[in-house]
């Protein structure tokens, strides 16, 4: 993985002692409450329901042990002892000191991490695929042009003061896991027809209170433009989207007003002004980049382990493992593996500091000492072999890391909602674990199989409720919390947007809600069809008899 | 004491700013209870009635509105010529309409741009888009809500004087011009990215005897 030079340790070390200035006067009332918001919002420090929240970036989602160690340490000396992992692929603490946290940020320094522009009106952590990298279907790995774009956004002057958050994310496989049609940039990094490296732009969708799929403005642009075309883009959102209303701010909104076709044509205007300029790509920087992420670090190994493939036969309950958290790997003999961060009764996401360490020390053993997190809030060991699955399994047991559940429908994305968040209207872990609760039988989850259940404690959508194949929305309805059901919603290169079912339910209601649309599902089901499958076979009308079948009676 | 920054000094402000009179009926826009502050960009940014009512100094060095710039041009002609007459926009203005009324944008001695809250980063990319795409080289100047913390993203935008708020010290913002070093970004200071500016080093080079031990194979 990437690490940092003198120059990247000087800028994280300069933010740390700008902060602890910032944060100094305010303190002293120098600042008011309202000048001192965007300044702590750009360093992921929210004031929460209960403390502050500080997220932490981990860069497209990868780090290595040391610095999960270091995340372990943290929790346990200013917070409570535990961490979540969030859908932007970051670490969030949910209980530190406001006054504490230029002293994190300086513990963070020492391992090459900061909570730079992890929130705040400006460009956000750019994020990726979890199997970047090691993905069969890869065609380019996205990290280095992630990295460049990470640096070229960190205290970018002309992007401070967007009217509005701004996310990125990169897709380099063939099967989109990045959400790039979700995000207010997308870019689609594919081969040309020359060979060479090209990428697709995707501009103005989002989630949020105005789910949007978006558009592509370029179907073909030369790497070495990335950069150049992306502060095009932004120049013109910069200058025209709205200020005046924060849920119009988006980019989405300003695509949407203009039309997509004038939008891009305001942004290759500005673009041509640019291209070829000092901001252009070399090959000599993308390859000093790349050299950080060179394959070429694995064992030559068969493709077949036969000590894997006897303990698949004879233990039922590592198999369902293997079947459902080890993942195919481009090099022969080597698999990635998901930690289920989703197991029944735990907040979706969260770890505590052992389990933290725990990781850390698998990372170590098995998988070249690093690890991802998805965006579906799970740990990734990207690179294990065949031969040492079963070690990694065993431990991971122990420290209840081994749901056999990725995929299934206890594998609930859940943004933090009314427990934590001061944004949301109603809870969400809360509705997670009563579903979890509800299908606790592993062979009946593994009947029901693939299905992508998101859940979202307000419409800011964290949880990404639009895309699941089942999502749930918290609403506030005359001050009591309700859940809006959609389904048919999807991530990948063929995403699209849920359908809402009907009226909302009360919280009580969701699990039973839930438990009728997978009965629909398994009568209506044609053999290896998936939920998702079958909601667009037949559509939601069957989905919405049965649920709302009491009320019609 | 004058908290006008020129050039990385406090230095003595040698123009008056013109302002707009307050609006005859004061058009107050609201959403979701809280009044509007941000307009939409292109919006008219003062009546007829405020463009013939703004007082402009009889002599000396002025700033004004660029709707007034723009309708009393002829008024303005004489002291333009002798370099007295500088403009400024509203963030949500064009830059378009002020370049429509000139020949030679360096005719004007001074453009400044007013923040109406600190937050509205529109003038960051209007002073980017001066600076490059317009090649203007005479003094550009940050008005209104000019505070320290965002002076460095100013100064790389282009900005060379900043009249920082009358309730904060230009002393204390003046250490904030310096928060960071080396940037990874050109903008319009450099325009060269970090790349081209150092040698960086690879991956090779890093993990020799740098921060993280390189980690071996696995050990089985």
């Amino acid at each position: 993985m990437y690490i940092y030079d003198d120059i990247d340790q000087r800028i994280v070390d300069e933010r740390v002692a700008q902060y602890r200035d910032q944060t100094r006067r305010y303190l002293a009332g120098e600042l008011t409450d309202d000048e001192y918001r965007p300044l702590r919002l750009q360093n992921g420090l929210y004031i929460q329901r209960h403390a502050p929240m500080l997220r932490i970036a981990v860069p497209y989602g990868l780090m290595n042990s040391r610095q999960l160690r270091k995340l372990a340490d943290i929790s346990r000396r200013y917070d409570k002892g535990y961490g979540h992992f969030s859908t932007r692929q970051n670490f969030q603490l949910n209980w530190p000191k406001l006054e504490t946290v230029p002293d994190i940020l300086a513990e963070l320094a020492t391992v090459q991490m900061h909570a730079i522009q992890t929130s705040g009106s400006c460009i956000r952590a750019i994020t990726t695929d979890q199997f970047a990298g090691v993905a069969p279907d890869e065609i380019v790995d996205p990290r280095p042009f992630i990295e460049i774009m990470r640096q070229w956004s960190s205290f970018h002057p002309e992007f401070a003061g967007l009217p509005r958050k701004f996310k990125l994310a990169v897709n380099g496989a063939r099967h989109d896991r990045s959400l790039v049609q979700a995000h207010d940039i997308g870019l689609e990094l594919y081969l040309d027809s020359d060979g060479k490296i090209a990428v697709r732009v995707w501009v103005g969708g989002g989630l949020g209170r105005t789910p949007i799929l978006g558009t592509v403005i370029r179907e073909h642009l030369e790497w070495q433009h990335a950069l150049t075309y992306c502060e095009a883009i932004l120049r013109v959102y910069n200058l025209y989207g709205r200020r005046d209303n924060a849920f119009k701010a988006r980019i989405k909104i300003l695509v949407k007003a203009l039309g997509a076709e004038e939008f891009a044509r305001r942004v290759e205007e500005e673009w041509a002004l640019h291209k070829d300029g000092p901001g252009t790509i070399t090959q000599a920087e993308y390859d000093r980049v790349a050299s950080f992420f060179a394959q070429g670090r694995h064992t030559e190994l068969p493709a077949q382990d036969a000590s894997f493939d006897a303990a698949r036969a004879s233990n039922p309950a590592f198999a369902a493992w293997a079947k459902r958290n080890v993942h195919a790997h481009k090099v022969a003999g080597y698999r990635a593996v998901t930690l289920s961060l989703k197991k029944t009764g735990i907040a979706p996401g969260d770890a505590t500091a052992g389990q933290l360490e725990v990781m850390a020390e698998l990372a170590d053993q098995y998988s070249f000492g690093e690890l991802r997190v998805s965006h579906e809030q799970n740990v990734i060991l990207a690179d294990v072999k065949l031969g040492n699955l079963f070690a990694v399994w065993e431990t991971a047991r122990v420290h209840g890391l081994a749901t056999p559940n990725i995929g299934l429908l206890t594998d609930i994305i859940c943004c933090p909602g009314g427990d934590f968040c001061s944004l949301a209207n109603a809870k969400s872990i809360p509705i997670a674990q009563a579903i979890q609760e509800k299908f606790d039988d592993l062979d009946y989850l593994h009947d029901i199989g693939d299905i992508e259940l998101n859940i979202s404690g307000c419409m800011n959508s964290c949880g990404h409720q639009h895309v699941g194949h089942i999502g749930v929305l918290g609403v506030d309805k005359d001050g009591s919390e309700w859940y809006q059901i959609t389904i048919g919603g999807k991530q990948g290169s063929d995403a699209r947007l849920g359908t809402v079912i009907g009226p909302s339910f009360p919280a009580e209601e969701v699990p039973g809600v839930i438990e009728k649309l997978i009965a629909t599902y398994i009568e209506t089901r044609t053999e290896e069809e998936r939920f998702i499958d079958t909601v667009h076979r037949i559509g939601v009308a069957p989905f919405k008899a049965r649920v709302y079948a009491k009320e019609a009676a | 004491m004058s908290n006008l920054i020129k050039n990385n000094a406090i230095v003595a402000d040698d123009w008056t700013l013109v302002a707009l009179p307050a609006p005859a009926e004061d058009t107050v826009r609201k959403q979701a209870g809280k009044v509007v502050i941000f307009k939409i960009t292109g919006e008219p940014a003062a009546t007829p009635e405020q463009i013939s009512g703004a007082v402009i100094p009889a002599a000396g060095k002025v700033i004004v509105p660029l709707t007034v710039w723009l309708a009393r041009k002829d008024e303005l002609a004489a002291r333009a010529a002798k370099s007295e007459v500088g403009v400024w926009l509203e963030s949500f203005e064009l830059l378009e309409d002020l370049l429509a009324s000139v020949a030679d944008i360096n005719s004007l001695p001074l453009i400044a741009i007013h923040f109406p809250r600190f937050v509205d980063g529109r003038g960051f990319s209007l002073a980017t888009q001066l600076r490059t795409r317009y090649q203007y080289r005479n003094e550009l100047r940050a008005i209104g809500d000019v505070l320290r913390d965002q002076l460095y993203f100013m100064h790389r935008c282009g900005f060379d004087a900043f009249s920082i708020r009358t309730d904060r010290s230009a002393e204390d913002a003046l250490a904030s011009l310096r928060d960071f070093s080396d940037p990874y970004q050109g903008a319009v200071d450099n325009p060269l990215p970090v790349w081209r500016r150092h040698a960086r080093v690879s991956h090779h080079a890093a993990t020799e005897g740098r921060v993280f031990a390189r980690h071996e194979d696995e050990v089985d």
